[in-house]
């Protein structure tokens, strides 16, 4: 009784229906889809905000020093817009941009395709655990696809997220560089298609062979600080004590929200940098999505 | 095309390099019957099932299905093959009917087909009502129900069922046995079950083979496996107290006498039609029968023959016991 002939045998069918079960689980739950909304709000407004270094010594914080003899009323205003160039010199040298929140809300966007990617890599141990992985592997669906459906989906939702995080931030006080275009957004998801491509696989991988939620719960806890605070999600690289700059000069997440940086905040683009920042995140994506398929694949064919 | 379904020759699994969990089986299953596979926690039936279904990768021997090599021609294998697991594999937040075409998807099958397929199994299931409710809201016996639907979208010509029962009430086990006999009946297809219940094994299984320990024990029809344990036992009680082994020894069908505390135990083939024999020698020679019954040997006492009375906290896999622990705290809610 069975047809043969209307069956695809492509190598990549079920790609798109995997892929889709898993933004189904997002986007059909109301609760999680306000939650992962929320979540930069949150992260945004609170710490963007709570951490505002540029705010500290802005010119309306600024009280002229009562000197002899006094300052005529235009010295000090003279005064206090010196000052302001000041800061403002030094906030573009140190953070390429005036806007602390703008630098900020650059490195948020990373930490959540971080974060949206250690979870979807932990979402294959529940397919484990309840079965699914084993129903999938009895069925024609290429195995390689279903470690794809998973990097893609992570990869869509942190694309997506991503994009809401820029629409919050501009009403934050967010900032463009002189050097923004619109083309420019279009660069800032090639490099968070890679970023997302290379830690999901890479997540996927160390999460594929364990039966219990916990063992990969103390691993991504384990990866998820250095990688956030030991690049440059809240402060540039060149200003932090050396052995930390080790650390963050080969994270391929700085290399993301430096190129990132300069397409949406830094007043000029220094192409070759990005040319860099492209090859290094490229590489990065290209040798842990191999590795993470190649062992995945070697443990799916036991 | 032969005539066999299912061949395996010699399939060995072994875990870890030490571990040896099937050990050299060899069984074949023949075209549109009902294999049953028997056997204690641990035994090696799911191991088998998931060898078979392609999921593991056998460490010796080898198998086939339809005569394609389950580990050459695996892709084949999948697609003639349907597999309705231990475990409630459909996504809870998928709708069942959303869940059936994620399956469809998985074996490639377009659209337009799966659609109509996808209607006619929740037909088939008795779950068109709830086609649209997420799989959250089922019972336990609908999301088995929607299991068996998933296995049969690629019309399968050989359909695994792991446990189909497990954990099932009363009436969603009845209907399910009813399932499966219409899958062979309408069908024609081969089924390969496990199972724990042995009147289900011995209600649904053409043939059945008992596992323990990785190796096959026993393989037979329900009767002929009732039979090999020497047949019914007649209990007869007389009113005198003298010996009357001999004289029922004689007797035609009867294998074995037995004097227990009074009373004899007869073990004969066909008891229905011995009984009326020894009381009819009995009152012959003058003897009273005062009491006499007839025991049919269930399956339960051919598994137990073969794979012995004792407990079995054998290792299960991780994996299996995670499964097992969640259904069961599913079960609670």
């Amino acid at each position: 009784m069975s047809e043969n002939n209307n069956i695809s045998k492509s190598k990549l069918h079920g790609l798109w229906a995997l892929t889709n079960r898993e933004l189904k689980k997002w986007y059909k739950a109301p609760t999680v889809f306000i939650l992962t909304l929320i979540q930069p709000v949150i992260w945004l407004g609170l710490l963007g905000n709570a951490l505002n270094i540029g705010s500290l010594f802005s010119s309306s914080s600024f009280t002229p020093p009562t000197l002899t003899p006094p300052l005529t009323p235009t010295q000090a205003m003279q005064l206090g817009q010196y000052f302001q160039g000041l800061q403002n010199e030094i906030m573009g040298s140190t953070f390429g941009t005036t806007s602390y929140i703008s630098f900020m809300a650059v490195g948020m966007i990373a930490f959540t395709a971080l974060f949206t990617t250690m979870f979807s890599g932990m979402s294959v141990v529940w397919d484990r655990r309840l079965g699914f992985l084993n129903k999938a592997l009895s069925t024609p669906v290429s195995r390689a696809v279903i470690i794809l459906s998973k990097v893609l989906s992570a990869t869509l939702r942190s694309m997506f997220q991503a994009a809401i995080i820029l629409i919050i931030a501009v009403p934050l006080g967010f900032q463009f560089g002189a050097a923004f275009t619109p083309i420019n957004i279009l660069g800032v998801f090639a490099f968070l298609f890679l970023i997302c491509l290379g830690l999901s696989s890479m997540f996927i991988a160390i999460n594929i062979r364990s039966t219990r939620i916990e063992t990969p719960m103390a691993v991504m806890n384990l990866l998820n600080l250095p990688l956030t605070f030991a690049s440059s999600a809240f402060f540039p690289i060149e200003r932090m004590p050396e052995w930390l700059q080790a650390v963050a000069t080969v994270n391929p997440l700085s290399y993301t929200m430096n190129g990132m940086r300069q397409l949406l905040i830094n007043p000029t683009i220094n192409y070759s940098d990005l040319a860099l920042q492209y090859a290094y995140v490229g590489i990065f994506a290209a040798v842990l999505t191999t590795i993470g398929i190649v062992l995945s694949w070697r443990f799916l064919n036991k | 095309m032969s005539e066999y379904s299912i061949k395996a020759e010699g399939l060995t699994k072994v875990f870890n390099g030490s571990l040896v969990a099937v050990d050299h089986i060899d069984f074949s299953v023949k075209n549109g019957e009902i294999f049953g596979f028997l056997g204690p926690n641990g035994a090696g039936k799911t191991t088998t099932i998931n060898m078979l279904i392609t999921v593991l990768k056998p460490t010796e021997g080898k198998a086939s299905i339809l005569g394609y090599d389950i580990a050459k021609q695996n892709n084949e294998v999948r697609y003639s093959i349907g597999v309705v697991p231990q475990e409630y594999t459909a996504d809870e937040d998928l709708t069942g009917y959303e869940n059936i075409l994620l399956c469809a998807d998985l074996y490639g099958i377009s659209r337009k087909i799966s659609t109509k397929r996808a209607a006619d199994l929740l037909k088939l299931v008795e779950l068109t009502a709830f086609k649209d409710k997420k799989v959250q809201t089922f019972s336990g016996g609908m999301r088995r129900r929607l299991e068996l639907a998933c296995g049969l979208i690629n019309r399968p010509k050989v359909l695994f069922l792991d446990e189909p029962t497990l954990g099932l009430d009363v009436q969603t086990r009845a209907a399910t046995w009813n399932y499966i006999k219409m899958l062979k009946k309408e069908f024609g297809m081969t089924l390969f079950m496990t199972t724990h219940y042995l009147e289900e094994a011995d209600a649904l299984c053409d043939r059945i083979a008992i596992i323990d320990h990785g190796k096959i024990i026993v393989v037979g029809t329900p009767t002929e496996l009732k039979d090999s344990l020497g047949g019914d036992i007649i209990t007869v009680a007389i009113k005198k107290d003298v010996d009357i082994t001999g004289l029922v020894e004689k007797l035609e069908h009867v294998k074995e006498v037995k004097k227990e505390n009074g009373s004899y135990m007869i073990k004969s083939e066909n008891g229905e039609v011995t009984a009326p024999l020894i009381i009819e020698a009995l009152r012959k020679e003058g003897h009273v029968v005062t009491r006499l019954s007839l025991t049919k040997p269930t399956l339960n006492e051919v598994y137990l023959q073969y794979t012995g009375k004792s407990m079995r906290d054998a290792e299960e896999s991780g994996d299996s016991l995670h499964a097992k622990r969640m259904m069961m705290a599913r079960r609670r809610h």
